[in-house]
């Protein structure tokens, strides 16, 4: 009987909570609305079925509540009713399932107008490379990590040397533009988490993951590590900031290409 | 068929204990393996529970206890969580009411292979004891989070990456040869010992959930064992089965090659799989406690069984919704969406199933049912979330955030424990002979049901704002408000409330052992064979002389025209007052 009322009340102070706690998604700043769509579509649909079966629940404790004399029925099962659910609960998955998958399409189909650059991460920080005027990001590995050629970019890779290498932890976008970016790591896994984004995907050693996004407000955005990587991964931070074309180009142009960097010294040197 | 007969007929004891020793410690007896797996599989989650509290403060007050560097938390998070899953659920559900439940339920004397049931035990005890261990080796425990994904979980900037993960690795390898051999006695057990009658379609739903549970893990955890081999040799001599090319602080690494996804997948297979070896045994008990207390045969039996069954085979098709932000082959989203969210249907189903069986039925709300009904209500909130990260998409903002922690805290936390607090209380009196104290019972349960929401509810809004998860601390972080850090605080503080209300629970049964009431042999007026022993507790051979036949189902409750309100199963057809059989 007790437990019959305090499951309503559980009910009635989850929504209660739902509407009343200062905690949601943050303003959307990309172009996911359809993950946020089909998340809010789950939410409802999940949040409907909540509510009915535990008031179900809550009402059947309390109408059948042992009273003297009482007797339960006996019915040991009622296929036309289970079928019945069985059904409707399909038509329910199959209404989130769908748009769930066509946002994963979308998700994982970059557009051709994408701009590349590549984000590092390493315990516990961010670094960027962008491809430079060529538009193409060099060949690179970890063997050829040095301390003037930080990304590992192939000395032997004409496409390459112009690589624009951003040693900050703060990578600055062009509004509107869609960018993908290619995700690697030095160390150990990684994730480029930008809530404001939604989009998140691991940075994972030995190959190259990617994740698109297209940001659609100025602003500043924290990047966070969200995958488990030792110590410091709570500490692992960095910014996006979003900003005209005109401010992202003068913010590029402060950083050096890869031959500015190792100096022509090296390319001659594996040229030969 | 023979073989069948044979064993069921064989009323010959399978060994003579004569010592105390032989009885109690190298004991052989099915019930008493279960009593030390039980009390080992509790004295290690104890241990877990303790770690969460120091994880709650942590939270809740950054930075305020000395002790609890980065390096002591994550330590602490993932010994939580491995001891949590594998060496308290685990344990305490297959080998602790695997072994007690099945030979009782089928109506055999004992497991077929008692001298492997009983070495079960002992090397289960060593991988026990292995894995505290770790929390002594130089660098302590490791850190590497539960899921211990390589690299990090064997390279520097991660607390207990040498002897730590080693030996952690060491105790999984062996609790997998203790569970195996666990395991191929319960399920030899109930295919080859159920005594005459009891057809496979008449055993107790808890039977079916345990046995399917058992075949999961005999499937799965091989995954993890070659996992744990294959990490303990890229640590040790160098090979690079997960090993890429690494700078791991600043210094290059000999290992090139290995790929760190094929350990996530080796990890997941077993993963899965394992959250069901957890959820499968809690299915079917809280099937017999919700149908015993509430006078009413479980509802659409067949149904339920062949649930149990699609859910375990589908489970073995799901792991990588565990891997949608992996990097790994982005085109396996659709598929393990797909199967994912086609599990959640016979999963519904049991949801529904359980529901009905309380309507229409003449429901008696001891504490068994209290917690039955608890586990419900987390199974369906647990089960609903679910739903947001299975589906991939819906996945990608969620994942890594305590959305998560949220989702399976409810779903294979929370819920299997509030099953096995209402079986310990459901089964008490058959075990020690003696009731449990009422007003504590229902305390523990008031307490315990409440708490738990308090502190799971919060913690998916967090996840929604975006919360990482296996964060040590927030820090200043723009899009946290400062409202995230009382939620903390009021976590933590239900958090440790649960925490000390397992005190009234553990002083209710030792006390209860001691002074409590005479138990009636059946006092819930159950109709499965355990409840039907000629003594109680159940004696060594559990039945005497002859085994007892089976006429009829395990839920003949309320049947018309029966005189009283339950028929055993061991009672025949046709006896005065007996109704026909209806399976």
């Amino acid at each position: 009987m007790r437990v019959a009322v305090v499951i309503a009340l559980l009910v009635i102070g989850s929504i209660a909570f739902h509407f009343l706690s200062p905690w949601w998604m943050t303003p959307i700043a990309s172009n996911w609305g359809a993950l946020d769509n089909a998340l809010i579509l789950t939410f409802w649909v999940c949040g409907a079925v909540f509510i009915a079966l535990n008031l179900f629940l809550a009402y059947s404790i309390y109408r059948f509540r042992h009273r003297e004399g009482s007797r339960a029925t006996y019915e040991p099962e009622n296929i036309g009713l289970e079928r019945g659910l069985t059904f409707w609960t399909a038509v329910g998955i199959v209404l989130m399932l769908a748009p769930g998958l066509i946002a994963w399409n979308k998700y994982i189909s970059v557009p051709d107008d994408a701009a590349i650059l590549e984000a590092r991460g390493q315990q516990w920080q961010w670094s960027f490379r962008f491809p430079g005027a060529d538009g193409v990001l060099g060949a690179s590995a970890v063997e050829h990590i040095s301390a003037d050629n930080p990304f590992g970019v192939n000395p032997g890779d004409p496409w390459g040397r112009d690589d624009i290498i951003v040693e900050s932890s703060e990578l600055h976008l062009p509004l509107n533009q869609p960018v993908k970016l290619l995700l690697t790591s030095t160390d150990v896994l990684h994730n480029f988490y930008v809530p404001q984004f939604r989009a998140k995907m691991d940075l994972v050693p030995g190959t190259t993951t990617y994740l698109w996004f297209t940001p659609t407000k100025k602003g500043t955005f924290e990047i966070l590590c969200a995958e488990y990587c030792g110590v410091g991964h709570h500490a692992m931070r960095g910014y996006v900031v979003v900003e005209s074309d005109a401010d992202f180009n003068t913010w590029l142009s402060d950083f050096p290409t890869q031959s500015e960097l190792a100096g022509p010294a090296a390319e001659i040197a594996a040229i030969e | 068929m023979t073989t069948y007969t044979t064993i069921a007929e064989d009323t010959r004891p399978l060994h003579h204990p004569k010592t105390w020793v032989g009885k109690y410690v190298w004991s052989q007896d099915h019930k008493v393996i279960a009593i030390q797996y039980s009390l080992t599989a509790v004295g290690v989650g104890l241990v877990a529970l303790v770690l969460s509290g120091l994880m709650r403060l942590q939270l809740a007050f950054p930075g305020a206890i000395p002790f609890i560097t980065p390096e002591a938390y994550y330590q602490f998070v993932t010994m939580h969580g491995m001891i949590m899953v594998i060496y308290l659920l685990t344990a305490l559900l297959l080998g602790g009411f695997g072994n007690y439940m099945i030979p009782l339920m089928i109506g055999a004397r004992d497991m077929v292979f008692p001298f492997v049931n009983m070495l079960s035990y002992w090397v289960y005890l060593l991988s026990v004891i292995v894995l505290l261990a770790s929390f002594f080796v130089p660098g302590g425990p490791t850190g590497a989070g539960w899921t211990l994904y390589p690299p990090q979980a064997i390279t520097d900037g991660t607390p207990g990456a040498g002897w730590g993960i080693i030996t952690m690795l060491a105790s999984l390898a062996i609790f997998i040869v203790a569970f195996t051999m666990g395991g191929l006695n319960y399920a030899t057990t109930v295919l080859q010992a159920r005594t005459k009658g009891m057809t496979l379609m008449r055993m107790p739903c808890t039977v079916w959930g345990i046995f399917v549970a058992t075949i999961l893990g005999l499937l799965a955890f091989p995954a993890l064992f070659v996992a744990a081999i294959m990490m303990m040799l890229d640590n040790t001599i160098g090979t690079s089965f997960f090993m890429p090319s690494i700078i791991s602080m600043g210094e290059p690494l000999s290992h090139s090659g290995g790929s760190p996804i094929l350990f996530q997948h080796l990890f997941w297979f077993f993963g899965h799989p394992e959250v069901y070896i957890v959820a499968l045994p809690a299915f079917g008990i809280v099937s017999d406690i919700i149908s015993t207390h509430s006078r009413k045969n479980i509802f659409g039996y067949r149904m339920m069984v062949w649930a149990i069954i699609i859910i375990g085979v589908l489970s073995f098709i799901v792991w990588a919704h565990h891997m949608y932000v992996s990097g790994m082959n982005p085109y396996f989203g659709y598929f393990f969406a797909t199967s994912t969210l086609i599990i959640a249907v016979p999963t519904a189903i049991k949801v529904y199933n359980w529901v009905l069986t309380l309507w229409q039925g003449d429901i008696h709300l001891r504490v068994p049912l209290l917690f039955a009904i608890g586990f419900i209500f987390t199974f369906i909130h647990g089960g609903l979330t679910g739903l947001f990260l299975g589906n991939v998409s819906v996945d990608v903002p969620l994942s890594d955030t305590y959305f998560v922690v949220g989702h399976f805290h409810m779903v294979m936390g929370v819920s299997p424990i509030l099953v096995i607090f209402g079986a310990i209380y459901h089964w008490y009196p058959k075990i020690t002979g003696r009731m449990w104290n009422n007003v504590l019972g229902q305390l523990h349960f008031w307490i315990t049901f409440i708490g738990v929401y308090i502190i799971y509810l919060p913690m998916h809004y967090l996840g929604l704002l975006g919360v990482p998860r296996r964060y040590y601390e927030m820090g200043e972080t723009d899009f946290v408000p400062a409202s995230v850090q009382w939620a903390n605080e009021i976590i933590t503080i239900a958090a440790l409330t649960v925490g000390a209300a397992q005190i009234i629970f553990f002083y209710n049964l030792i006390s209860s052992y001691f002074r409590g009431e005479k138990a009636d042999p059946n006092p819930w007026g159950a109709t499965s064979l355990e409840w039907q022993t000629p003594d109680t507790p159940p004696t060594h051979g559990n039945w005497g002389p002859t085994l007892p036949t089976v006429h009829r189902w395990a839920y003949d409750y309320s049947v018309p025209g029966a005189a009283q309100d339950f028929i055993p199963q061991n009672v025949p057809q046709g006896e005065p007052g007996a109704d026909g059989d209806k399976m």
